[in-house]
């Protein structure tokens, strides 16, 4: 199984972030991946943390909430609504971290028919700029201390 | 995500250079003059200048005057840009996707 190149777009200066990816699948095996409450278990969120559905109704007007469980004992909880669900094809949604109350984002997922399988578009819009650089900046999960700490190892050996 | 490739090229071949990352983990301590920067090293002055130039136009250093000084500072957004190039968000979203390649495996085994 060869994996996809995923293509990120956030252009700077802007509240907008898109993610493409293709799958080898058809549209309706990964919606169905991506909007069964059993499955969305199995990938969403870091491997590291364990996470707990709440709720994930996935019809328009249903809400969906979720935590992510650090092995620290910290937890993340993210909410929001299903606006528009039409199966195979597009799901519009909100999207909220509860650490960050009132930085909805609004998420839309197309599922593109290709030849060889499916293709994700994924669009964020963010409340502000900032908050798209803050989420982005963050990886959602790691924090940008990781990759300061990257950098830092990277200069350390011009320390002497 | 999408940034200027001749940028990151320029900055990374930059930091490329051991007496570079030196001046460059100097100046994060603050600004400094060629002088106060050479001090430390057993090469010219001139050397010092001519690394100085490639972090200069690499965009990852700036020089202001001051009289007649002329200290270099860091420029953080440049090495923030390095930083975001890293970029966490793709390696957690890669992660991601393969994840959902693996739940659809078995999604398709089911389906045959």
């Amino acid at each position: 199984m060869s994996t996809h190149p995923t293509i990120i777009t956030a252009p700077a200066g802007t509240p907008f972030v898109s993610v493409t990816r293709d799958f080898d699948a058809t549209p309706a095996q990964l919606f169905r991946v991506q909007t069964d409450p059993d499955l969305v278990a199995q990938w969403l969120g870091p491997r590291d943390m364990e996470i707990v559905l709440d709720e994930y109704d996935v019809r328009p007007g249903g809400r969906y909430r979720y935590i992510h469980k650090g092995q620290d004992g910290v937890e993340y909880a993210f909410r929001g609504v299903f606006h528009t669900v039409e199966p195979d094809t597009l799901v519009i949604q909100t999207f909220e971290w509860e650490g960050a109350p009132g930085q909805v984002s609004l998420e839309s997922a197309v599922y593109e028919k290709t030849e060889t399988g499916v293709r994700l578009h994924m669009n964020s819009v963010f409340p502000s700029v900032e908050a798209r650089d803050a989420m982005v900046a963050s990886g959602m999960e790691h924090g940008i201390n990781d990759a300061m700490d990257r950098l830092t190892e990277l200069l350390a050996d011009g320390k002497s | 995500m999408s940034v200027d490739e001749a940028a990151l090229d320029r900055a990374f071949t930059a930091l490329g250079d051991p007496v570079r990352r030196a001046l460059i983990a100097r100046l994060s301590r603050g600004e400094a003059t060629v002088n106060e920067l050479a001090e430390p090293f057993q090469i010219t002055k001139q050397a010092i200048s001519r690394h100085l130039q490639v972090l200069e136009a690499a965009g990852l250093i700036t020089r202001s005057r001051d009289g007649q000084r002329r200290p270099c500072h860091l420029n953080p957004s440049a090495l923030e840009d390095l930083t975001s190039w890293i970029d966490d968000y793709r390696l957690a979203s890669e992660r991601r996707f393969r994840r959902i390649d693996a739940v659809l495996e078995t999604v398709k085994e089911q389906d045959r």
